[in-house]
C-alpha cells in the first residue's frame, strides 16, 4: 500500500464542489429549521396543555429516530402515495437535493426547539416579570426580552448542534447527492483509493467546523456582550485614560 | 407484527441492530476510559495524542468513518498482514466494520465525559487513598472507577442515544439490520412509506427502551435514591 497524493491533488476541485452543496444544505436547513424551531419551542414553553402536546410528539419522534430514515421516508416514502405523486409538491419531492434541505429541516428543528426552550427557561423570571411590570403585551415581551435573551443564552449550544448538522449532512450522499461525501464515493468508485479521498474529505469536514466553531465564538462574545462588560472602575485600573 | 410478511424480517433486523449497538457500546467505553486516562496522563504524549483523537473524530461525519474503515480497513490489513508474508485477500464485514467505526466515534464522546467525571472527584481522595497504601491502579479500580461511573452515566446515556441511531449508518454498507430489511421488503411491495415508517417506530422504541434503562441505571447508582443509610 502506497499513499498517493497526486489523485488527492487531482480529484481536489470536485471535492469543493462537494463542499458547496454541503455548505448549501448546512446553511440552507440550519435557517429553515431555526424558524420553525422558534414557534416550537415557544409552543413547548406555554402553559396550556394542548399546544404543548404537538411540539412534544415532533420532537420526540425526530430526536428518537435515525436521520437516515427521516431522509428516506421523506425521498422514498412520499412516492408510495398517489395524491403526493399527483400533488403540485410532486417537482419538489421527487428532487433528492430537496428531500435532503426537508429533511435536515425538520431534524434540526426538533433539537433546536429543544434548546431554545431550555433557553427561555433559563432567563431569570425577574426580567420577566420587569417586562411585565412596564406593561409590555406578550408578544412585546417575546419579541424584545424573551427571544434575545433565549437567542444569548443558546449560542454555545446551537453551535454545536449545526456542527452535528454538518456531520449529519454527509447522509446526502445516500441519496444520490454530491456533497463532499457523497463527491468522495463517486472518485472513489473511479480510482479505488478509498484511505487517500476519504482523508482529504474528513480534512475538508474539520476545516468547515473548524471555521464555524471560531465563528460562533465571535457572534457569541457580540451577543453576550454584558458578560464581558468592564464598569469605568475596572478599567480605570488597568489605564486612566479608558474611563472616560 | 406481521407488515405483509415482512415482519420476521424487521425483527431479525432489529436483533442485528441490537447486536451491533452493544458490542460497540464495550469497546467505546474501552476506548474512552483509555482517551480519558491519556488526557489526564502525566505524559504530554499521551495527552497530545488523545486531544488528536478526540478532535479528529469528533470533527468528521460518522458515515465518513464507516466508509473508511469498510473500504480502507481492508487495504490496510492487507498491507499489514504482507510484512508478515501473508498475501491473501482480507475482507472486513460490514459488522466488524460498523463496530469498529461506532466504538471509534463513541469512545472520542466518552473521552470527554469521562474526563469530567474523573475531574469531578475530589482529589483528597487519591491522598487519602494513597496514604493508605494503595498503588495509584488500585486506586483507580477500588476507589475512582466506582464513583466516576455515577457522575458518567447521565452523559453516557445521552451518548449511547446518539451511538443507538448511528448504527443506521451501517446499513449504507451493507449489514442486514433494521434500515437494509426495511429496503429489502421495499424492493418487493413498493411500499416504502409504510416500512420505513415501521423502521423508524422500531427506532423510537429502542430508544424509549434505553431510555428507561438509563433512567434504571441512574436510580442504582445512586445511593440516596437506592434507600441506602451512610
Amino acid at each position: 500500500m502506497n499513499w498517493n497524493w497526486d489523485v488527492i491533488i487531482e480529484h481536489f476541485p470536485r471535492l469543493l464542489d462537494g463542499v458547496w452543496v454541503t455548505l448549501q444544505l448546512v446553511f440552507v436547513s440550519g435557517i429553515a429549521g431555526l424558524l420553525l424551531a422558534v414557534p416550537l419551542a415557544l409552543m413547548r414553553t406555554s402553559s396550556r396543555v394542548w399546544l404543548r402536546a404537538l411540539p412534544f410528539a415532533y420532537i420526540f419522534f425526530f430526536r428518537g429516530t435515525p436521520l437516515l430514515v427521516q431522509i428516506f421516508l421523506i425521498y422514498y416514502g412520499s412516492s408510495q402515495f398517489e395524491a403526493v405523486r399527483e400533488s403540485a409538491l410532486w417537482p419538489i419531492l421527487r428532487e433528492p437535493y430537496w428531500c435532503a434541505i426537508i429533511a435536515f429541516t425538520l431534524n434540526t428543528a426538533a433539537y433546536s426547539a429543544e434548546l431554545i426552550r431550555g433557553a427561555i427557561q433559563a432567563i431569570p423570571k425577574g426580567e420577566l416579570e420587569a417586562a411585565d411590570a412596564f406593561g409590555m403585551s406578550h408578544a412585546l415581551k417575546v419579541r424584545r426580552i424573551v427571544l434575545p435573551r433565549a437567542f444569548g443564552i443558546v449560542l454555545p449550544a446551537y453551535g454545536n448542534e449545526l456542527i452535528l448538522m454538518l456531520k449529519g449532512s454527509s447522509l446526502a450522499s445516500t441519496i444520490t447527492l454530491l456533497d463532499i461525501t457523497g463527491a468522495a464515493r463517486t472518485i472513489i468508485a473511479r480510482t479505488y483509493t478509498p484511505l487517500e479521498i476519504f482523508f482529504a474529505a474528513g480534512m475538508l469536514y474539520l476545516l468547515i467546523s473548524a471555521i464555524m466553531i471560531g465563528g460562533f465564538r465571535v457572534l457569541e462574545r457580540r451577543l453576550n456582550r454584558h458578560h464581558h462588560y468592564r464598569g469605568p472602575e475596572q478599567v480605570s485600573r488597568v489605564d486612566p485614560r479608558l474611563a472616560e | 407484527m406481521d407488515l405483509l410478511g415482512f415482519g420476521d424480517l424487521l425483527l431479525s433486523g432489529t436483533w442485528v441492530t441490537i447486536k451491533l449497538a452493544l458490542t460497540s457500546l464495550c469497546f467505546g467505553l474501552i476506548f474512552g476510559l483509555i482517551g480519558a486516562s491519556a488526557k489526564l496522563s502525566g505524559s504530554w504524549i499521551a495527552r497530545t495524542l488523545a486531544t488528536l483523537y478526540t478532535t479528529f473524530v469528533r470533527g468528521i461525519p460518522e458515515l465518513l468513518l464507516v466508509l473508511t474503515i469498510y473500504f480502507g480497513g481492508s487495504m490496510v490489513l492487507m498491507a499489514i498482514a504482507s510484512n508478515f508474508g501473508y498475501d491473501e485477500y482480507i475482507e472486513i464485514s460490514a459488522f466488524a466494520a460498523g463496530v469498529a467505526a461506532l466504538s471509534i466515534a463513541f469512545g472520542a464522546y466518552s473521552t470527554e465525559v469521562f474526563r469530567a467525571a474523573i475531574q469531578a472527584i475530589p482529589k483528597g481522595q487519591w491522598e487519602s487513598a494513597q496514604a493508605l497504601g494503595m498503588t495509584p491502579l488500585k486506586v483507580f479500580f477500588r476507589i475512582i472507577l466506582p464513583q466516576v461511573w455515577r457522575l458518567a452515566l447521565p452523559g453516557l446515556g445521552n451518548l449511547f442515544q446518539v451511538l443507538l441511531k448511528d448504527t443506521a449508518l451501517v446499513s449504507v454498507v451493507g449489514l442486514s439490520d433494521i434500515m437494509r430489511q426495511a429496503y429489502v421488503a421495499t424492493g418487493s411491495t413498493k411500499q416504502p412509506f409504510t416500512f420505513y415508517m415501521a423502521a423508524a417506530l422500531i427506532y423510537l422504541g429502542l430508544t424509549i427502551l434505553s431510555t428507561s434503562m438509563t433512567t434504571w441505571l441512574e436510580r442504582r447508582a445512586d445511593p440516596a435514591a437506592r434507600g441506602a443509610r451512610a
